[in-house]
């Protein structure tokens, strides 16, 4: 919303200058984005043609004579609209200007044009930068002042406001005038609206009757006759100009101008074009169509509110008009529309019809119904002035939807109660009044509030503590803290372990990435070739790749390493920890924590100590079981096959019976899908929801052994296909060894075809005594056996 | 007997003069205090003397043993001085290229927003709010019609919403635009004092640029009791400002219109690269919008069976990227989730 301060001026003594004002408002809730300056022009003032002469070495060019104050000059001038009489902007030597050509600010300076000096210039709307016309000469009124700056005759500063969609009211001249008005103690003074009503009665020369009154409330109308269309007067359409909008003829310009006063959009009809000289305001009947002044021929729907006259409708209500009786240059009688339409039909209309305009954003946002009066008073009284024309007697006022005006009841309690600062009763009472409102003290500390018309947002004692608060500005208000008893502790032991997951992963040596929860199938096709979940799916999805609620985390993250190997010469190492969505029926998703961490490159970072080889499925492994060995989770790892990974290279982690997830190494046709070219590719995934309630059971204290192990190494051959698991865990079976650490593995020439040597390092420790070799020897004696027997191991030669 | 001791002696104490280094010193003691050692055969054999001879070769042998000790423990002591001494004078010693870069350890990080949403919590949690959180899908009822936003309200329009392609339109299902959900969530699960803060992730139906994102962070904030005022609601986050971006700053309510609180403020601090004074980072204002806020509107508290005449409350809600983006001079949102290594390292 645009309001040039010389408009607001008409209703409210504006004070403070533009930058002052425009923070009061921001400050009290319509924010005020920029300020545009109209003026600054040094050295410009306002002169008087007094003779036209021709120029005597130019056929084109012609000898202004201009009489400032006295003083005369004499201006070599192009322009055909120059004439004897006329009051002009008149640029004196020295004066800035804008070069109609390149729009560049230029000096004025003492020049002969074809062997005349110019001592000055006559100044079009362009050079002025007031708008892009240069035809001719901008020709001020008749009563504009001689010699006074233009400064200080058209110079103006343009507030561009943005409105909260709970205010209306300040989508209008007058509404925003209150609020300057409340905000700097000065009087609001509306407009008179009375007019000669010269004409036969109205209702006798029309009817209107509301069909639907759930959709419209109120219906309004002026009946004009004797209708001379043509432009309006200059100073509306520089007001309408400043505001955006575009001048057409009076009767146009009215409508508009009115709805930029008072926020009550207006709609003028060709009267001898509305059928049976009727109105009927109801909802669109299956198949009609109508065409709007965009001629476009639009199809109505039965939700849709129509105005009709006795053959049909002629508008879409308070969206737009029908081209067919719309206002032309040949019309001769209005009738002139001011209604109030249910602001969610409306907005649903308009946003069916794709047709947002500046009547329907202040419709949709619930007008007073009480508006349309006085608003089409105005409306009719300026068209009679500009056009000339007869009014009929009285105003067309079907009001179905009216309503008793409520008082809201408003204590100095309830302020305080709110805002934590007590406000004297006159300064809440001298608030509401310069708003408009009427308190009327009601007791000792309370007061029965009459809310003006135009505050359709004020319903309950909170909104008048807000305009008490907002007024009297926030900076009163103090600082102090909540002084009540903290409620019950309550933990959440997922964001405990999802923060501890992070930190151990960033530990070890990992990046933490943050993608996006949309996904598309083709990504979660690539990288969980064979999974079957189908996902949720937006309705409006902005982009392809975003369009699909994730199932997995891996496709994101696939696509993020991919992106980064590019131009990493180090390994990429990235994990995630976030939600998945898992669709159900009838019910919101279930959204479910997950883990995935993926790594690929050089396991360390390129350096003169030397080349530590690539990263493999152990590497992710290693990570997987610091992680678990933290979080006090006991796993095992089983040999699986998921389509997307390497055959044989990927693992399920499993613990207590569950499976926690997977780990392996990409297979290639996956890291072809993400366009990545690391080879191997290794990944992670586990479920923190079973995770959870493995890492909240109790750990107890063991002691520190006292007594010394002993340390013996041996190596097994055992059969190749044999998990080296299987054979530890026969080892740790074993009531002495206190720690058992594999730490060779070999295949190859010196071991049988089919088998594998493993060697385990293990300390044999007895928590209560020191263990002599032979009860050690004993020991490992009926340990072999048992490998013998149950894995059909051999002590390695 | 006596006289082979005097010669052992003797030659011993010769010879420890002559030691250079520790590996010649511990072969002395071995060739003369070790197990098998001269002096120690001299005290094995004094068993096969007689009585009154081993009486004096014995406390001869002793008197011996411990001159050799203390002789190997002084020359041991010289030489780890003279090797010291050697040290500190660099004779002969290899000196590291110390300019060399170190063994690399692979470094991880948090995300700058994982980073940012910790210290928000944490320091809400010091003024005694609990971290919940909810639900990202979620039903318009809850996103919307319940924070007075019905259907076909225009304050629809602040939120552009991506909605989920759901059989049934009776209950439209949503991505959260917001994390004020989970003040009806929270409430409807609870009794006063209610104090809790809510992060997580929101979505908005928006196309993307330097400023916007489809997807960003939130973290919401609501304490409901008896006696929670707009005064306490500044109280809170200015505490919260000061500790976030320094004890020194400022902070300043501003009428703002949010449906579901009344009065609604928006929250600036004052800029903390200017102090205030306009620069290019505070768009020349001194301050900077940092989050909306303001008073549970009464139809909310009454929707969850609060009664607003005995409880009031406060709710907040910010937008956290903003947060790094102003202290660190990010100047496009979009590289938050494009997890660029050359970004995100740097944080």
């Amino acid at each position: 919303m645009k309001a040039p301060l010389s408009w607001l001026k008409d209703y409210v003594k504006i004070t403070l200058p533009p930058t002052d004002l425009a923070h009061r408002l921001t400050m009290a809730g319509t924010e005020v984005s920029s300020i545009e300056t109209v003026g600054g022009w040094e050295h410009i003032v306002v002169g008087q043609v007094v003779a036209i002469e021709p120029h005597p070495g130019a056929d084109r060019l012609k000898l202004a004579i201009v009489d400032v104050g006295g003083e005369r000059f004499t201006s070599v001038c192009g322009a055909p609209n120059v004439d004897v009489g006329q009051k002009v902007p008149f640029a004196h030597i020295g004066a800035q200007f804008l070069d109609p050509d390149s729009g560049a600010l230029i000096k004025l300076k003492k020049t002969r044009i074809r062997g005349v000096e110019s001592q000055g210039m006559v100044c079009s709307e362009r050079e002025l930068g007031i708008s892009d016309r240069h035809e001719g000469i901008l020709v001020l009124p008749d009563d504009a002042p001689l010699n006074v700056p233009l400064d200080e005759y058209l110079g103006d500063a343009i507030l561009d406001m943005d409105v909260t969609p709970n205010r209306p009211d300040c989508l209008s001249v007058i509404g925003i005038a209150w609020e300057a008005g409340a905000l700097t103690g000065q009087a609001v003074s509306v407009p008179d609206v009375r007019y000669d009503e010269a004409g036969g009665p109205a209702e006798q020369a029309a009817s209107v009757e509301i069909i639907d009154p759930d959709l419209c409330p109120r219906y309004c109308a002026t009946l004009l006759t004797n209708v001379t269309i043509g432009p309006s007067p200059l100073w509306m359409q520089q007001r309408l100009l400043a505001c955006g909008m575009r001048p057409i003829s009076n009767i146009v310009d009215v409508t508009n101008y009115v709805m930029l006063e008072y926020g009550q959009p207006l709609h003028a009809f060709d009267f001898d074009k509305l059928a049976q000289r009727r109105i009927m305001v109801r909802r669109a009947r299956p198949g009609e169509r109508l065409t709007t002044i965009d001629d476009i021929d639009r199809p109505l729907t039965p939700d849709m509110l129509v105005i009709c006259d006795g053959e049909g409708p002629v508008a879409v209500a308070g969206i737009m008009g029908g081209s067919a009786s719309e206002v032309t240059e040949g019309t001769t009688s209005i009738l002139l529309e001011s209604a109030n339409f249910n602001a969610a039909s409306l907005r649903r209309t308009s946003a069916r019809l794709k047709l947002r305009s500046e009547a329907s954003l202040r419709f949709e946002k619930g007008l007073s119904p009480e508006l349309p009066m006085p608003a089409v008073r105005r409306a009719t009284q300026l068209m009679a002035r500009f056009s000339g024309a007869t009014v009929a007697g009285g105003v067309i006022d079907a009001y179905p939807g009216k309503k008793n005006s409520e008082r809201v009841s408003l204590t100095a309690r309830r302020v305080e109660k709110v805002l934590g600062i007590p406000i004297e009763m006159d300064r809440i009472g001298k608030v509401l009044s310069d708003l408009g409102f009427d308190p009327q003290p009601a007791g000792a500390n309370e007061y029965s509030v009459a809310v003006p018309y135009w505050r359709t947002d004020i319903r309950l004692a909170d909104d008048l503590v807000e305009e008490v608060a907002r007024i009297v500005g926030y900076d009163e208000i103090p600082t102090t803290l909540p002084s009540g008893a903290l409620p019950e502790y309550h933990p959440d032991p997922m964001r405990q372990l999802r923060e501890q997951v992070s930190d151990i992963l960033v530990g070890c040596g990992m990046q933490e990435a943050i993608t996006y929860s949309l996904t598309s199938l083709e990504a979660l096709g690539g990288a969980l070739p064979g999974s079957s979940i189908a996902p949720l799916k937006v309705a409006n999805r902005i982009t392809a790749e975003q369009e699909y609620l994730r199932t997995s985390l891996r496709p994101w993250l696939l696509q993020a390493l991919s992106a980064n190997e590019k131009h990493e010469e180090d390994g990429v190492r990235l994990f995630e920890v976030a939600k998945v969505y898992l669709p159900r029926d009838d019910d919101l998703p279930r959204e479910v924590q997950m883990l995935a961490g993926v790594l690929c490159g050089p396991r360390l970072d390129r350096s003169w100590h030397g080349d530590a080889g690539q990263v493999d499925f152990f590497d992710a492994k290693g990570i997987v079981e610091t992680l678990l060995a933290r979080l006090g989770v006991a796993a095992d790892f089983e040999l699986a096959e998921q389509e997307a990974f390497s055959p044989g290279r990927a693992a399920a982690i499993l613990a207590q019976g569950s499976r926690l997830g997977a780990l392996g190494e990409l297979h290639p046709r996956v890291a072809e899908a993400f366009e990545i070219s690391s080879q191997p590719v290794c990944l992670f995934e586990i479920d923190l929801e079973t995770l959870l309630p493995m890492t909240t059971t109790s750990r107890k204290y063991q002691p520190v052994a006292r007594y010394p192990a002993t340390i013996r190494d041996i190596a097994l051959v055992v059969d190749r296909e044999l998990p080296a698991a299987a054979v530890q865990s026969i080892i740790e079976g074993s009531p002495l060894a206190a720690q058992v650490t594999l730490f060779d593995v070999y295949t190859g020439d010196r071991v049988p075809a089919g088998r594998k040597s493993l060697a385990f390092r293990i300390a044999y420790q007895s928590p209560g005594r020191t263990l002599t070799d032979e009860q050690v020897n004993k020991e490992q004696e009926k340990l072999l056996k048992r490998l013998q027997r149950e894995a059909g191991a051999t002590l390695r030669a | 007997m006596l006289e082979e001791l005097e010669q052992t002696r003797s030659r011993a104490l010769d010879e420890l003069g002559g030691l250079a280094n520790s590996n010649d010193l511990e072969d002395w003691r071995v060739r003369y205090l070790g197990k098998k050692g001269a002096l120690t055969l001299v005290l094995r054999g004094l068993g096969r003397l007689p009585l009154d001879e081993r009486k004096a070769v014995g406390a001869s042998a002793n008197q011996v043993k411990s001159l050799l000790e203390q002789g190997y423990a002084d020359r041991k002591e010289a030489l780890k001085q003279e090797a010291y001494q050697e040290l500190e004078l660099g004779v002969a010693v290899e000196k590291l290229d110390v300019t060399l870069p170190g063994r690399p350890v692979s470094l991880g990080r948090l995300h700058p927003v994982t980073q940012t949403l910790r210290e928000i919590c944490d320091i809400f949690a010091a003024l005694g709010f609990q971290v919940v959180e909810g639900p990202e899908v979620e039903w318009d009822y809850y996103n919307f019609e319940a924070l007075n936003i019905p259907a076909d309200h225009p304050a629809r329009d602040m939120f552009s919403t991506f909605w989920i392609d759901a059989q049934d339109s009776s209950k439209p299902m949503l991505l959260r635009t917001h994390t004020s959900p989970m003040q009806i969530r929270v409430m409807e699960k609870t009794r006063p004092p209610v104090r809790v803060v809510v992060p997580g992730k929101v979505y908005r139906y928006e196309a993307t640029d330097a400023t916007h994102e489809s997807m960003f962070y939130q973290v919401e904030g609501l304490a409901v009791d008896e006696n929670i005022t707009l005064a306490d609601l500044k109280g809170t986050l200015f505490a919260f400002a000061k500790r976030l971006f320094g004890e020194q700053r400022k902070v300043r309510f501003r009428c703002d219109y949010f449906p579901f609180v009344e009065p609604g403020v928006d929250m600036a601090i004052d800029c903390f690269l200017c102090e205030g004074k306009g620069c290019r980072l505070c768009s020349g204002t001194g301050w900077i919008e940092i989050l909306g806020a303001g008073m549970v509107h009464p139809d909310v508290l009454r929707r969850v069976d609060y009664d607003p005449e005995v409880y009031t409350g406060f709710a907040f809600g910010m937008g956290v990227e903003r947060i790094p983006m102003l202290r660190y001079g990010i100047d496009d949102i979009r590289l938050f989730y494009s997890n660029d290594l050359r970004f995100l390292r740097q944080f």
